[in-house]
């Protein structure tokens, strides 16, 4: 029986295991030196906060695992043969496999700071990181104050866990404005003012210029490069992005560049090898994706593809519209489409704002063709399968503004924005 | 593997919210409250009775709402979960134990030793914790305190002070916000303050049985026996009103709401013992068994709880009708081949037109359960000396009364809401919400939609469903949740970070979607999957 072997149990890897089970009765094994069973990443920061304990973010029972018929191996591999088709690991083990799909996810960027491999000093990313982090900051007596570096989603999920147990931060951030290079100005700065409101001390056009030592080798404070102003803390954070996890390929046949190298099918340079999710590189970015996309969604996605291919349908990588979402502190945010954070040429914004600083949305679109191209929407709900199929019928402007309400996914009851969006763009259309 | 943060032990403690001073104030004057009401248990015989029964249950109130205002009016609007895991009462520690085994205690003394609380008996003058409450009775109905008295009016003040409380955790969240106004005003209006009014209306001549309208049989699961009807009846033109009420509203009302709303409308929106569950119960939702293995549990014993409590009502009515049709066109005779006319109707039409719906063990117990049912009816026919389903109607009916009306929703359901969550009795025990489970299920609009493919896999909504729904298991496979035990609170849905469930009432059709791949992938691969 043909033997797929799974590095990686993420959402990419468990995705794929479980389409892969779904069309055949091949022998599926999950590796994985993190957890013993698949959890859900993006919830380890409710753990630290008390919402949820560790096993709920497992999304499926211990038994499940036997019941399909999935092996799982908890261990680290530490180079593979491509020749023999075979895995090492550190343990002195091997494994055959037939098919091998890389999905190893990410680790933190670090970009060799002064003090960058102190105590006190981590990337939240995972499950070892939550539980160091239990250890460095479990109260605010043991942590009096925390540094963040990176203003991107992870940075501001951990300023949100810390605050939740009274730790002061702060939160240095590179760019004039939190996270600009994705969102435009003025939801960025309605972010800013969202993280101030919380008691977070944010430090915008900031960079980390080094991290200072007490006598035990354990983070006492940091500087920052710009104003060269010394920050005294216990703890500091490392959230300025993310990589692929790939170190243990670097010897091997495999082609790399950041990420695994792969085509549109997920295949490696190296036949019956694959790779998905967050550690694959595409050799040509697809539309205005990235060639590595770390977002939870999209490693889903990979996963049910890969599983069509392996199981002999083979089947291209070929992503439908981008969608993502977050949470900021108590701001939902919602995207589907593009939403650049300058509109791109012949593109215009729309852009409308609740006089409550805590719900707004952007709309991008050509200013010739007046085609909606993409939405952020912040504090409202809005239903995927709508906008989706108004990228599809490649809808216009007026017609979304028109019929906003047909996508509402707040709860019932809730307040409609809709009139009022609607009054806001018929004001801009005259002033235009 | 070993959490730290799950270790109570912990020299640095977790929960480092510390009480601020007008927390602990407020604590004080909560506490005081509750002292009196200890003290009076110790048959102390406090002088002013209103005075000191204002006292406490104006303390009481004044430091719940004192305690809320602190915790949630400081913060920012959204979730406010923190800490939950770790507090002790709310994740069944130390505190969590203690509360629970207090509560079942007082639930037995209050269903079997009610003298323990002071109650007089043999016409003796009440005296200790219900002899306190002898004033608001006697204001409100003109009698004494009983026990129930007491029970109703602290139940009542619980939904009502933990109700205002819930309304400040979620003031962002005007679903919550009126749902929450919607039960703690059909608890004040309809299960206390209307009976207890209607009864000063009794007289030698007149007399209403004591009546929460909103209260449906088989919840209510003496309404029908002989002396309410005989009251009823006797009670002349409103009796009868109200008499006919109670049927329609099994028939006709609930079926009708049911079908528009789910069973929201009954068991999140008006229903006492959900009132309870959401307002007190509330920091104890988390707690509710979501293993598989529990579902399983939860279908047969709440259906065997329905069945029981049908034979029970059919044998206890069939026991006081007459046998002659010329007297009274409703006879023993008729009455039961109503009966079995209609669960025949029920069953057939279900495994007819749904029975594709209905899981493999749904088809079984319910085959099963038919066939005993029908064969005990046609055993009696053939042979109408023996006895209907076999027991006496009065110990069928005593048995139902003990075993699901006082251990079940009281003692189980309730007293242990620290330790298995706040709807052990709505989810396994009551028939009410079988039916309603059933129609939501197979005869309704409502649903919990997810939002194609934005589904991080948190668990937040499966952690905070009450009725241990695992809703991630539908929301990750962008698949509606349709299951008869959803009551509708909408908690899934608030605590949801990505905003990916929403209750909805919309078409039949199309209500339930399995995918096998998720919205965000290419359509052909959709496509390919879907066929």
């Amino acid at each position: 029986m043909e033997h797929v072997v799974i590095i990686g149990n993420g959402i990419s890897g468990v995705t794929a295991a479980r389409h892969i089970r779904k069309l055949s009765s091949k022998r599926i094994t999950i590796i994985s030196a993190e957890s013993e069973y698949f959890f859900s990443r993006t919830a380890l920061m409710y753990v630290y906060m008390g919402h949820m304990k560790f096993e709920h973010t497992q999304p499926y029972e211990d038994w499940f695992w036997k019941k399909n018929n999935i092996e799982l191996i908890k261990g680290f591999v530490k180079t593979i043969d491509t020749n023999s088709k075979t895995l090492f690991f550190e343990s002195g083990n091997s494994l055959k496999f037939d098919k091998l799909i890389i999905a190893t996810g990410s680790k933190p960027n670090k970009f060799g700071w002064p003090g960058q491999d102190l105590k006190g000093v981590f990337g939240m990313y995972h499950k070892q990181d939550l539980e160091s982090l239990e250890q460095l900051a479990p109260n605010n007596k043991v942590c009096k104050r925390a540094v963040i570096v990176g203003g991107g989603l992870i940075g501001i999920e951990l300023a949100e866990m810390l605050h939740s147990r009274n730790i002061p931060v702060t939160f240095l951030v590179r760019e004039s404005s939190f996270w600009n290079g994705v969102l435009p100005e003025r939801e960025s700065q309605m972010i800013n003012r969202h993280i101030k409101g919380h008691h977070i001390d944010l430090r915008l056009s900031s960079n980390l210029k080094q991290i200072n030592s007490d006598e035990n080798g354990h983070v006492k404070s940091i500087i920052i490069e710009e104003t060269g102003e010394e920050i005294a803390c216990d703890l500091v954070g490392l959230t300025a992005g993310v990589s692929p996890n790939i170190e243990f390929l670097k010897s091997t046949e495999i082609e790399v560049n950041r990420g695994v190298l792969v085509n549109r099918h997920l295949e490696t340079n190296i036949p019956n090898i694959y790779a998905i999710g967050d550690c694959a590189e595409q050799h040509e970015p697809i539309g205005n994706r990235r060639p590595i996309e770390a977002v939870w969604y999209t490693g889903r996605m990979m996963g049910e593809v890969i599983a069509q291919t392996i199981c002999g349908k083979k089947m291209s990588y070929n992503p439908g519209h981008w969608f993502n979402s977050a949470k900021f502190f108590d701001i939902e945010y919602q995207t589907y489409g593009w939403v650049f954070s300058k509109p791109k040429e012949n593109h215009r914004h729309f852009h409308w704002k609740h006089i409550d600083d805590n719900k707004c949305i952007t709309i991008e679109y050509n200013t010739i063709t007046s085609e909606f191209l993409g939405i952020n929407t912040f504090g409202i709900r809005m239903r995927h399968e709508t906008f989706n199929t108004w990228l599809n019928e490649k809808r216009d402007i007026d017609y979304v503004i028109n019929h906003l309400s047909e996508a509402n996914f707040d709860p019932e009851l809730y307040n409609c924005y809709e009139n009022d969006i609607l009054i806001t763009y018929k004001n801009q259309l005259q002033k235009a | 593997m070993s959490y730290k943060f799950q270790e109570s032990m912990s020299l640095a403690k977790p929960d480092a919210q510390d009480l601020t001073l007008k927390q602990k104030i407020s604590i004080f004057i909560g506490f005081t409250g509750l002292f009196i009401l200890i003290l009076s248990l110790f048959n102390i015989d406090f002088p002013h009775k209103s005075l000191f029964l204002g006292l406490a249950l104006g303390c009481i109130t004044f430091g719940t709402i004192l305690f809320s205002n602190q915790i949630y009016l400081k913060k920012s609007k959204g979730i406010k979960n923190d800490g939950v895991w770790f507090k002790s009462i709310s994740s069944k520690g130390f505190l969590g134990w203690v509360t629970g085994v207090t509560l079942t205690l007082f639930y037995i003394v209050l269903y079997f030793y009610p003298y323990l609380l002071g109650l007089g008996e043999k016409g003796n003058p009440n005296t200790g914790l219900i002899a306190l409450f002898d004033p608001l009775s006697s204001l409100l109905n003109g009698h004494d305190a009983s026990q129930w008295f007491v029970y109703g009016t602290l139940y009542t003040l619980g939904i009502l002070v933990f109700g205002y409380k819930f309304i400040l955790k979620y003031r962002h969240n005007r679903y919550q916000q009126l749902r929450t106004s919607s039960v703690m005003f059909f608890q004040l209006a309809f299960a206390f303050l209307i009976p207890e009014l209607m009864s000063r209306l009794n007289s030698e001549s007149f007399s209403l049985p004591y009546y929460d309208l909103k209260s449906i049989w088989p919840l209510n699961y003496y309404n029908f026996e002989k002396y309410r009807i005989d009251e009823f009846i006797n009670a002349g033109n409103i009796g009868l009103a109200l008499l006919v009420f109670g049927v329609i509203s099994i028939f006709i009302i609930t079926p009708i709401l049911t079908y528009k709303y789910g069973k929201r409308w009954y068991c999140s929106w008006v229903c006492g013992c959900g009132a309870l569950a959401e307002t007190v119960g509330d920091p104890f939702r988390q707690l509710s068994d979501k293993r598989q293995v529990a579902w399983k549990i939860e279908r047969w014993v709440i259906h065997s709880v329905l069945v029981f409590v049908i034979l029970m009502t059919t044998a206890v009515i069939y026991s006081y009708l007459g046998k002659d049709t010329s007297k009274y066109w409703l006879s023993k005779e008729v009455f039961l081949g109503l009966v079995g006319g209609l669960l025949s109707l029920v069953f057939v039409l279900s495994m007819i037109f749904k029975r594709q719906e209905l899981g493999k063990d749904a088809r079984y117990g319910a085959i099963g359960y038919f066939v005993i049912i029908i064969s005990l009816m046609s055993i009696h026919f053939l042979d109408p000396h023996s006895k209907l389903f076999l027991f006496k109607a009065e110990t069928l009916r005593t048995a139902y009364g003990f075993i699901i009306g006082s251990i079940f929703s009281g003692v189980i359901g309730t007293g242990f809401y620290p330790i298995f969550g706040s709807r052990v009795w709505c989810r396994f025990g009551c028939p009410m919400a079988a039916i309603l489970g059933f129609q939501q299920r197979l005869f309704s609009k409502f649903r919990i939609t997810t939002n194609g493919g934005q589904c991080i896999s948190c668990g937040n909504c499966s952690n905070y469903c009450e009725m241990g729904i695992d809703v991630r298991s539908y929301a990750q496979k962008g698949e509606n949740i349709v299951r008869s035990s959803c009551v509708g609170c909408g908690i899934c849905s608030a605590v949801c970070p990505r905003g990916v469930l929403k209750l909805e009432n919309g078409n039949v059709n199309g209500r339930i979607n399995p995918n096998d791949i998720l919205l965000g992938n290419d359509v052909n691969l959709m496509d390919i999957l879907k066929r």
